[in-house]
């Protein structure tokens, strides 16, 4: 008698529960029917983007009998995901680290980066944003260390992305890594006049959106997104600046490779490349329209000018010892004391 | 004879069915915490905890949960009270809005907590970026539980004990001391309890309002955040478990008022 009423409510629960779903489903994406489906996982920031590059790559012959689904994500959460078993196919992330941890969990050949673009789909550099008509008139590093301006920047612990900030004031004044000294002294200056420490770029976006702060430490294809969405923002590069490098890669685990590998190479072709470069992106291929218009700062360098990431990582973002931390330390004496 | 079996089986297949599910869904996954958090022994444990970023986050997160806590204790408990006993114009509504707190996910009850105590405030109170407001956000998450502890029990209260305390000469002071707040004081105290751990735990509200500048605003959660953006896991797992351990004594020991409340009478 107790099973069957038990029986009865689980049924109901269940009716109630079909019901429920049925009531917030969304519009899903049919059934593929033998078509091939990619699962694409990669960090947010480019999602327009990509959308855009799928819809025009379905129109491709290659492209016509291939699905995507999609996953958006923190950079550093997606890789995570995938090395604890989130299937993907293709892998976009903001930097690097976070496809190195696949290729130590065996999950995407080591030779990831030996093309022409070194694994990379998209370039970047890091910018100052400031109010619209720069009403402090910032234009330089310098200028973020003068008594009373508030820099914004998402903590480099919490946000992978914010590291190329941080790399690019340090490597800015380390004369591209030289003089180690005088950039370690840089973000100890830098950060005690940074207010808000964000979990994520797009956090801090908010933040400075939301009225805070005198500049945002962010991207050059940030800093153009929210230009295009009517933002009231001007934005600077610097003379010195880092090359931000976003790494794309073919998964071994992938059940389509060759389908994969024909989607990544879409991605480094003209149309592809055209369509980041109108999200704001800087192309990895040359001959790219529109290319043309992002300004080359004089002092450009790369991580591959500071030493590589696993140095920069373990010399500026061990939790434990590495410069970053002895920042943080700094900002919190100054706090409490 | 049939019936007598019924009866001896039930209770064994209630305890199965709820410790398998206790197991899977709670117990194991807590256990792998503490596992995880102490898996690298003693030493490294202590050095986590210890580290002044962990020690920075995690002194402000139970300070704040503390306060967060007794405001509910004594606001919780005051909002169920008006609910109950006080009819006023609009009564139905409020009682309605008090759970919507839980239906917002955090993240955004911290966007809209920045954007009315923020830097451009529209009501002029700028708390973003301060221990405040990580106070604010946590006591706009937290406000349902004392209410929904203590309400139905307030609703449930037998009328005439208080009517009998009142023949007898008691003020109104005196039944609500003697007699109402007994009563009420376990559910006060579950609630209270439920709105402490959650604070304890609170990542999404705090995130964006807290501005997470270490030693200053970042709450333990942002912190164990870091150290997992970091791949730090055992830092993490051991400032996690702290956490769990501080809840785990405060649950123990409001249980232990409550007992001792309740054998004083």
């Amino acid at each position: 008698m107790g099973l069957v009423v038990l029986g009865r409510t689980m049924k109901a629960g269940a009716a109630l529960a079909t019901v429920v779903a049925g009531a917030v489903a969304c519009g899903g994406s049919g059934d593929s029917g033998g078509r091939v489906r990619l699962s694409l996982v990669a960090y947010s920031t480019p999602q327009a983007a990509y959308e855009a590059i799928i819809k025009a790559y379905q129109k491709t012959p290659d492209g016509e009998k291939v699905t995507f689904t999609r996953s958006f994500g923190a950079s550093g959460e997606q890789s995570r995901a995938v090395a604890s078993g989130l299937k993907a196919d293709i892998v976009g992330f903001s930097l690097e680290p976070d496809m190195t941890r696949l290729v130590d969990a065996g999950l995407v050949d080591a030779a990831w980066n030996s093309g022409p673009q070194r694994g990379m789909i998209t370039n970047s550099v890091v910018v100052l944003v400031t109010r619209k008509g720069n009403p402090e008139s910032i234009k330089t590093w310098d200028d973020l260390l003068k008594p009373g301006v508030q820099v914004i920047t998402p903590n480099p612990f919490t946000s992978g992305g914010a590291q190329w900030n941080i790399l690019a004031g340090y490597g800015a004044k380390a004369t591209r890594g030289a003089d180690k000294a005088a950039g370690t002294a840089y973000l100890h200056a830098l950060f005690k006049n940074v207010p808000v420490q964000d979990s994520s770029a797009r956090k801090s976006l908010q933040t400075f959106a939301g009225g805070k702060g005198d500049v945002l430490l962010s991207y050059e294809n940030e800093a153009i997104f929210a230009g295009q969405n009517d933002q009231p923002i001007d934005y600077t590069v610097p003379d010195s600046t880092i090359l931000i490098e976003n790494p794309v890669a073919v998964t071994r685990r992938s059940e389509h490779p060759a389908e994969a590998r024909a989607f990544l190479k879409f991605l480094r072709g003209r149309k592809a490349q055209e369509i980041f470069v109108k999200n704001g992106y800087r192309p990895v291929v040359d001959g790219v329209p529109g290319a043309a218009a992002f300004p080359k700062p004089a002092g450009l360098f790369t991580i591959a000018d500071l030493g590589g990431w696993p140095k920069v990582k373990k010399e500026l973002f061990d939790p434990k010892g590495g410069v970053m931390a002895d920042v943080e330390k700094g900002v919190g004496v100054s706090v409490e004391g | 004879m049939p019936t007598f079996e019924k009866t001896r089986e039930a209770p064994a297949a209630g305890v199965g069915t709820a410790t398998i599910f206790l197991s899977a869904v709670v117990l194991i996954p807590l256990g792998t915490v503490l596992w995880k958090g102490t898996a690298q022994g003693p030493a490294a444990f202590w050095d986590a905890i210890t580290a002044p970023d962990a020690c920075a986050a995690l002194r402000l997160t139970v300070a704040a949960s503390v306060v967060v806590a007794l405001v509910n204790l004594v606001m919780g408990t005051l909002i169920a009270w008006v609910l109950v006993r006080d009819p006023f114009p609009g009564r139905g509504l409020i009682d309605l809005l008090i759970d919507l707190p839980f239906a917002l996910p955090t993240i955004v009850a911290g966007l809209v907590l920045l954007a009315l105590y923020g830097t451009d405030s529209p009501v002029g109170i700028t708390l973003a970026y301060t221990r405040a407001g990580v106070v604010v956000a946590l006591l706009f998450v937290t406000l349902p539980f004392v209410v929904r502890t203590v309400q139905p029990v307030l609703l449930e209260l037998d009328g005439e004990m208080e009517q009998a305390a009142a023949s007898l000469g008691a003020g109104s002071w005196t039944i609500f001391r003697r007699i109402i707040l007994p009563n009420l004081l376990p559910a006060m105290l579950a609630g209270t309890a439920l709105a402490f751990t959650r604070s304890m735990a609170e990542f999404g509200s705090t995130v964006l309002i807290s501005g997470n500048v270490p030693f200053k605003t970042q709450v333990a959660a942002v912190h164990v955040f870091g150290q997992i953006e970091s791949d730090n896991t055992a830092a993490a797992a051991a400032v996690s478990t702290t956490l769990l351990m501080v809840s785990l004594l405060v649950l123990v020991t409001i249980d232990l008022v409550h007992r001792w409340g309740a054998r004083r009478g």
